[in-house]
This record gives structure tokens, C-alpha cells and sequence, in this order.
């Protein structure tokens, strides 16, 4: 009786890991069916007003990336503030438990909070925007990366930083993140490649153009919201088009996962 | 240089606090014409967009009382179409003393709620399968790969999944339980297949921290895998597994791209799972573009509602399960 | 024959591992006795205990060599547990050979459940029953009087002194006939670890016992019988007096007067 119990537990186990691992094969099978069969040179080479991506992806990207720029020394300093200054005081546990509740607030309402205080003052959808809401969304993980990854670093070593005269300062410069670099670095890669991945926070605050455009102010170019558009509408080539930048999106982003994971194993070992 | 440095980081954190801060408030201030409009009702009424003589408003509580209870709003389709052409009327209706206009939230509530629960019904067994068969299953050499291919899988944006459910997975549901290829069922289904691969890899970790020799005492004892794994891997990972769980439930809860696409977007109960309705993340994605006035400060309202509610989700999560020492 | 046990020119190699980590050990565990394995780590005196019930065959590709027998309830024959393949009889096999671990391994759940737990698994439904053999067993394990007002509190509130003796108290619930002692006061104080040498040897008299240890003076108070291992070899097994005071071979010799390892 328990033997049976136990095979068919077993049994279940590995047939539930086998319909999960079936519908994901299933969504990477079709992405890549419906992505490579659109995917050609074009894409790269023309804007979506001219049936290619070219100014989409490189939208995502500025925006994303910009983000990342302005979220990497606020969410490292952040951080840096939790684990060196902070101590064990309720103030910090609060800024930590703040900085948990943002990354889990849903990405939606962070793209309303931005609409209301950026979009309706300046009465027009813009890259800035866009930037904003996304630097919100990251913000928290990296925030959460340093926190965790300086905790890692013995004491002895900053004991010993300070032992032979220098500063704080200098301590969590030159040692304390130095030894966390390779952890901090996968944790801003994989920031990243979640919010460029989003689109839920851009839909109406950079909104989305299908011309080229690298001017910030205005509505800027995206990838996932463009994504978003083309797969709704009736015309199959649009639809396509749509399934050739969710192929690209899907890319760009496992691959910068990949590059992070290699990053954090590279440097351990 | 040193003080500069301790100052910014305060500064840093400090911001982390701000942005929390000024979120609340902002959806505040905006709902606030909203709120003063509907009041709490707002959570229980079931029109959008309604419009109805002022001289009812009294009565309002009333009339959406006995809406609540039955699923089928016959106005259901219509107001669908209300909805457009009370934003083009949106000024007449401002300067139109004698009717207003009535927005509740209780549908896309109802579908978030439903979509959510349908979700978790499905993802947990088959996440803790992945995770049991990861952690205590598979031999290494399978899964190691498996655990990452999860863990990738885990990062994929949710608008794929989204659009997967329409083109695909929508179409192969409704050939079996009849239906929409867009209903509350799809969008659980496709909710349920996006967290899998995260609650598995959290779960797979808590699972992992169980210690080795701990579970060979319980196999020294004569117990078979199932017992080992119910009795002790289980009740010692239970934290972090809930807490995997109650993480997941919050995604699914806030999540918008995946469910736009697949549950249908009107303003209706669901009588059936295979029927089309709503959820909060979709309403907003949906109408913010075409709204003003007072319609856009309801959909701030609903806004601070979602927020609120992943509030509390986070905080549960926080506060019983997620302690970190 | 008064073995309880006896090893026969095992070998066992590591699932992928060139080289085996047991190059033919043969040994009696006697019954009613304490035997103790001593050597310096990676001498393989843990994978040979772990292999007499076979735990090592919860991760499987480990391959043995050799025989392990095992006195049948008869009190005559014996059975090879290197022949064993099914489950039904793995788990059997483990309820007759008990083991206890280098740290305490208190199951999540309370005191009670865990000296019960192993009474559910092969079992024994009756409540009553079950208390009783619970209070014997804490009992046994010197511990009842210190948990007797809170069987029902978490085992993992217990000092790591009590956690072990809990386990031991769990593993004789079961009544097993040989208990595997793997380093088990390692992680323990000085006084902790003398109530556990104490409680072996009252053990003995109802079980037999095969304990592995890292602390010589440990295996000089406690067994009757000591192998000492090295490099996979058992280099010399004899009763306990004879290892300490005139060891044999040269090596036993060395290692018990701290020349190595």
C-alpha cells in the first residue's frame, strides 16, 4: 500500500514536471515557428512605419538602457546603505521590506503613477516617461541584488579594510563591492532583462512610434508595446511582424540571462 | 567625500521610500474625484459607464444590490459599446445636469479574483511536481538543465505568454470545452503556465535547503520517498514553499499583458468559465488612452484598488513567511 | 556463529569514481557488542557503515562488491543485503538496522511525532501501543524526564544534547536489531557527548552496535571491538584492549599514538 502510494507519487511528480516542461516546449516551439519564419534582413534594416523593427528594438533598448544607467548607482547606493550604514535598525528593515513591496507592486500601476505625474502635466506620451516607469520597476531588484550580495562579503574583510586605515568610504569602494562585483553585475543583467521585457508599465507612457526617433521627449518607439499593437490587429502580415519582434524580445532577453548566469559562475569558481 | 558618499546612499534609500510614498498618494489624489463620486460602493457596483438620471443617484447603493447577485447583465454587450460613445460624449455629459454617469469595479474584481484562483488551482500541483521531481527526482545530470531551462523560462516576458494564449493555446481550449477562445478559463490557464516555471524555481530552493542528512534519517527509518517528502522535506521548506506561492499569487494577481490578450475585455460577469470578462491590469491597459475626466480619475481608483490588494498580498507574504535574518 | 553482522570482502566503489573507496573489507559486527571503526578521514569508515543499510543506495550508480550478512530472526541463517532489490525490502532492512547521524536530525514536527513517526511508517495504529513504546524509548534514551511536559513542542526547540538523544530514543523505537552510530557526538559538547557513551553502553545490552569515530579515547571507552582503517583497508581488527595496548601492525600502531592522521 505505501509502495503503491509511493510509485504513484513518483509517477505524478514526474508527469506534472513533464505537462509544465510541455506547454513551455510548446510556447518556445511556436515563437520560434511563427518568430524565424518573418525574420529577415528588413527587420533590422527598416522602421515599423516601413513594415521592419529597426526603430523599435532600438527604442526598447535606449529606453531600457537609460534606465538601467540612472537605477544602477541609485539601486547600488541603495543597497550600499542597508548593508554598511544601516546597521540592524527598524529603519532599515522598513527600507527593505518598502524596497520588496515595489518589486512586487504590479508593473500596471507603476505605468499609472507615471502617467499621472508626467503624461497629464506635460499633456503627451514621451521616452522620459517610459524611462521613468521602468527605472521605477528596476530600482527594487537591484536594490535587492546589492543588499543580498553584500551580505555575502565576510566582515573580516571590512574589519580588515579598516584595520589598516582606510576610510568607510574606501572600505565599501575598493573591497566591499569589489568582491560582490560579479553577483551585483548578474543582478543589474538580469534587472535589465526584465524590464525591457515589459510593456504593461509603457503602454501609455511612451506609448509607442513607428517612426525612428531618439529624442526622449517625444513618444518614443517600443518593442513590446509595438508587439502588443501588431498582434492585434486583423492584417495577418502585421500579426507577422508582431510574432517576429516577440521572437526578437524572447532572444534578447534569455540571452542576457544566459550572458549573467555565466557572469556570476565565471567569477565563483 | 566620505560624508558625500553616506549622504547619496541615504539618498538612495530615502528615494526607495519617496517613490512608495508618492505612488499612494498620486493614485490618491487622482481617484479622489472618483472616490468622492462612488464611494466604497464603487468595490461592489457592477455598471461601467453607465449613465443614469441624477435624481436615482440616492438609490444607487440599491439598484446595483440587485445587480450583484445575477450574472447575466443583459446590458452586458451594450455597454460595451456605451463606452465609446460615452467618450465622445464625455463634455455633453459634463454640462448635462440631470444624468451622470456610474462606473464600478465589482466585474473586473470578480475576474481578477477568478482568473487569480483558476491560475493557482493549476500552477501549484504541477509547480510542486517540478519542483519535487528537480529536487528529489531527477538525477543531476537532468536536472541541472531542467532547473535552468525552468529558471529561463521564468524570464520570459509575459507578453509572449499573452499572445501564445491567443493564437494558440485560446483556440485548443475552446475545441475542448466548447466556448470563446478568449474567456475567464484562458486567461487562468495562461496565468497558471507563466508562474509555473517561477513558483517551481522558488520552490525548487526551499525544497533544496532541506539537509541531505536529515532526509536519510528519515529513509534510515524505513520511510519511502512519498512519506520523506510529505513528512519532512515538506514541513521543513513549508515557509519558503508558501512563500513561493503567495509571491506567485501576486503576480498573477497584477499581471497584465498575458490576460489582456486572452480574457476578453467587456464588462461582464463570466456565467460560465468559458465566457469572456474582465480584470482590473486589463481595464487600465485597455482605457486609459480614451479617458477623462471623471472616467480616467475611476480608472486611478481602480488603480489604487490593485494596488492595494498586492499591498496586502506582499504584506501576508512578508509578514508570515518571507523573514529574512 | 554470535554475529549479528558480518561484512565479507566488500567493495564498493562511487558512482563514477575510478578507483573503489573499499578494497575488500571483511568484518563481524558482534552481537550484544559495541564495535567501533576508527582511521583517518576519507579512510572510508562512513561509506562502509552507510553501506550496512545500504543509505548509499538512495543516489544511485554506486556500485558493491562482496556480500553483507545479515542474521536472520531465526538466529541461524543469514541474508546477504547486497542481494536486496526491492523497496519492500530496503525498507525492512532499515527498520532492522537503525542509524544515527553526526548532527541531530530532528524531523519538523513534535517530540512525539518523531519518536512516533517511525511506528506509523511500519505499522503499529494502536494509540496506545504507541505511547507506550514513545515513553520506553525516551525513556532508554535518558531523555523522558526532561521532555515528558512537552512531547507536544517542535523537536527543533530541544538543545542539540537532547535533538540526539531524540534521534536515538526515535531509532530504538523501532526495536532494530543493529544500530549504525555515524560520528554522532561530533557536533556535540564534552558533556553532551559523555551522556551519549553512556547511553551506548547501555544500548549494548539489548542491540548491536557499529559506531564510527574520529575521537580514539572515544573508541577506548566505548567498544569492545575496534577496526582501524586506512586508505579503504582494514588494517587491523581485534577487541579493543589489544588495538590500544599492543596493536599488531605497525600502522595501527602510528596512528593511535598520533604519529599520523
Amino acid at each position: 500500500m505505501r509502495l503503491i502510494a509511493n510509485r504513484l507519487f513518483l509517477i505524478f511528480s514526474t508527469l506534472a514536471a513533464l505537462i509544465g516542461l510541455f506547454f513551455l516546449g510548446w510556447i518556445l516551439f511556436t515563437l520560434c515557428a511563427k518568430g524565424l519564419a518573418g525574420l529577415s534582413l528588413q527587420v533590422f534594416t527598416h522602421d515599423l512605419i516601413e513594415g521592419g523593427l529597426r526603430n523599435v528594438i532600438v527604442g526598447q533598448i535606449i529606453m531600457s538602457g537609460v534606465a538601467t544607467v540612472i537605477g544602477i548607482p541609485v539601486g547600488i547606493l541603495a543597497g550600499v546603505y542597508l548593508q554598511e550604514y544601516g546597521g540592524d535598525s527598524k529603519l532599515t528593515e522598513f527600507i527593505r521590506d518598502l524596497s520588496d513591496v515595489m518589486m512586487s507592486a504590479p508593473s500596471i500601476v507603476v505605468g499609472t503613477f507615471v502617467y499621472a505625474i508626467v503624461v497629464i502635466p506635460t499633456g503627451h506620451t514621451s521616452g522620459w516617461a517610459g524611462v521613468l516607469a521602468l527605472f521605477i520597476l528596476m530600482v527594487p531588484i537591484i536594490v535587492r541584488t546589492t543588499d543580498d550580495m553584500l551580505k555575502l562579503v565576510p566582515v573580516e574583510l571590512r574589519e580588515a579594510g579598516i584595520a589598516i586605515g582606510a576610510s568607510k568610504y574606501h572600505v565599501t569602494m575598493n573591497i566591499v563591492i569589489r568582491y560582490a562585483k560579479a553577483g551585483i553585475l548578474t543582478g543589474i543583467l538580469l534587472a535589465f532583462a526584465r524590464v525591457v521585457g515589459e510593456t504593461a508599465p509603457l503602454l501609455y507612457t511612451s506609448g509607442s512610434s513607428e517612426f525612428w526617433s531618439t529624442d526622449l521627449t517625444g513618444t518614443f518607439p517600443s518593442l513590446t508595446v509595438s508587439i502588443y499593437n501588431l498582434a492585434t490587429m486583423p492584417d495577418e502580415e502585421m500579426v507577422q511582424l508582431g510574432w517576429t519582434g516577440a521572437f526578437l524580445l524572447t532572444a534578447m532577453v534569455l540571452v542576457i540571462n544566459l550572458i549573467g548566469r555565466y557572469a556570476s559562475n565565471d567569477k565563483r569558481r | 567625500m566620505e560624508l558625500i558618499f553616506k549622504k547619496l546612499s541615504q539618498l538612495s534609500a530615502g528615494l526607495l521610500f519617496v517613490i512608495l510614498a508618492a505612488t499612494t498618494l498620486v493614485l490618491y489624489w487622482s481617484a479622489k474625484p472618483a472616490i468622492e463620486a462612488f464611494g466604497v460602493g464603487f468595490l461592489i457596483e457592477t455598471r461601467w459607464g453607465v449613465e443614469e438620471p441624477l435624481v436615482a443617484a440616492g438609490g444607487q447603493l440599491e439598484s446595483s444590490d440587485e445587480l450583484t447577485g445575477s450574472d447575466s447583465t443583459d446590458g452586458g454587450d451594450d455597454d460595451f459599446i456605451d463606452d465609446e460613445d460615452d467618450f465622445i460624449m464625455d463634455d455633453e455629459d459634463a454640462s448635462d445636469d440631470t444624468t451622470r454617469e456610474v462606473y464600478g469595479a465589482l466585474v473586473p474584481i470578480v475576474g481578477t479574483i477568478f482568473s487569480t484562483l483558476i491560475a493557482m488551482l493549476f500552477s501549484i500541483p504541477i509547480a510542486m511536481g517540478i519542483a519535487v521531481f528537480l529536487a528529489e527526482i531527477a538525477s543531476s545530470s537532468i536536472a541541472k538543465p531542467v532547473g535552468v531551462a525552468i529558471e529561463l523560462l521564468a524570464s520570459i516576458p509575459s507578453i509572449i505568454y499573452g499572445m501564445w494564449g491567443l493564437f494558440y493555446f485560446g483556440p485548443f481550449i475552446a475545441s475542448i470545452f466548447g466556448g470563446n477562445t478568449v474567456s475567464l478559463l484562458v486567461a487562468g490557464l495562461v496565468l497558471a503556465i507563466m508562474v509555473i516555471p517561477f513558483m517551481a524555481a522558488l520552490s525548487r530552493d526551499a525544497i533544496s535547503t532541506v539537509p541531505d542528512m536529515l532526509k536519510e534519517s528519515a529513509y534510515a527509518m524505513g520511510a519511502t520517498k512519498l512519506e520523506v517528502i510529505k513528512d519532512v522535506v515538506f514541513p521543513y521548506a513549508k515557509a519558503g514553499i508558501i512563500g513561493s506561492i503567495i509571491l506567485s499569487f501576486g503576480r498573477a494577481m497584477g499581471e497584465t499583458m498575458a490576460v489582456a490578450f486572452v480574457i476578453g475585455g467587456i464588462y461582464q460577469f463570466a456565467g460560465k468559465v468559458t465566457d469572456p470578462t474582465n480584470s482590473i491590469p486589463v481595464v487600465l491597459a485597455n482605457s486609459f488612452a480614451e479617458s477623462s475626466g471623471l472616467s480616467l480619475s475611476v480608472l486611478f481608483y481602480l488603480a489604487l484598488v490593485l494596488f492595494i490588494l498586492s499591498f496586502i498580498v506582499i504584506g501576508v507574504a512578508k509578514f508570515y513567511f518571507l523573514r529574512r535574518k | 556463529m554470535s554475529n549479528m553482522m558480518e561484512v565479507q570482502n566488500l567493495r564498493f566503489t562511487y558512482k563514477g569514481a575510478a578507483a573503489p573507496s573499499l578494497k575488500g573489507i571483511s568484518l563481524p559486527i558482534e552481537k550484544n557488542k559495541v564495535t567501533a571503526l576508527i582511521g583517518p578521514s576519507g579512510c572510508g569508515k562512513s561509506t562502509l557503515l552507510r553501506g550496512m543499510n545500504r543509505i548509499h543506495d538512495l543516489y544511485p550508480g554506486h556500485v558493491y562488491d562482496g556480500a553483507i550478512q545479515l542474521l536472520n530472526p531465526d538466529g541461524e541463517s543469514y541474508t546477504d543485503i547486497l542481494s536486496l532489490k526491492k523497496e519492500a525490502e530496503m525498507i525492512r532492512l532499515r527498520q532492522r538496522v537503525g542509524m544515527i547521524f553526526q548532527k541531530p536530525t530532528p524531523f519538523p514536527m513534535t517530540i512525539y511525532e518523531n519518536i512516533a513517526y517511525g511506528l506509523k511508517l511500519s505499522g503499529v495504529k494502536k494509540r496506545a501501543d504507541i505511547d507506550e513504546i514513545v515513553e520506553n524509548s525516551l525513556r532508554d534514551a535518558a531523555l523522558w524526564g526532561e521532555v515528558k511536559e512537552r512531547l507536544n513542542h517542535d523537536a527543533r526547540g530541544l538543545s542539540g544534547g537532547q535533538q540526539q538523544r531524540l534521534c536515538i530514543a526515535r531509532a530504538i523505537a523501532l526495536k532494530p536489531e543493529v544500530i549504525l552510530f555515524d560520528e554522532p557526538t561530533s557536533a556535540l559538547d564534552p558533556i553532551s557527548t559523555l551522556a551519549i557513551e553512556e547511553m551506548i553502553s547501555v544500548l549494548r545490552e539489548s542491540y548491536s552496535i557499529c559506531i564510527v569515530t574520529h575521537n580514539m579515547q572515544q573508541a577506548a571507552r566505548i567498544s569492545d571491538y575496534t577496526g582501524f582503517m586506512y586508505l579503504g583497508e582494514m588494517i587491523e581488527f581485534d577487541q579493543t584492549d589489544n588495538i590500544f595496548m599492543k596493536p599488531s601492525v605497525k600502522q595501527t600502531e602510528d596512528y593511535i599514538s598520533g604519529r599520523f592522521g
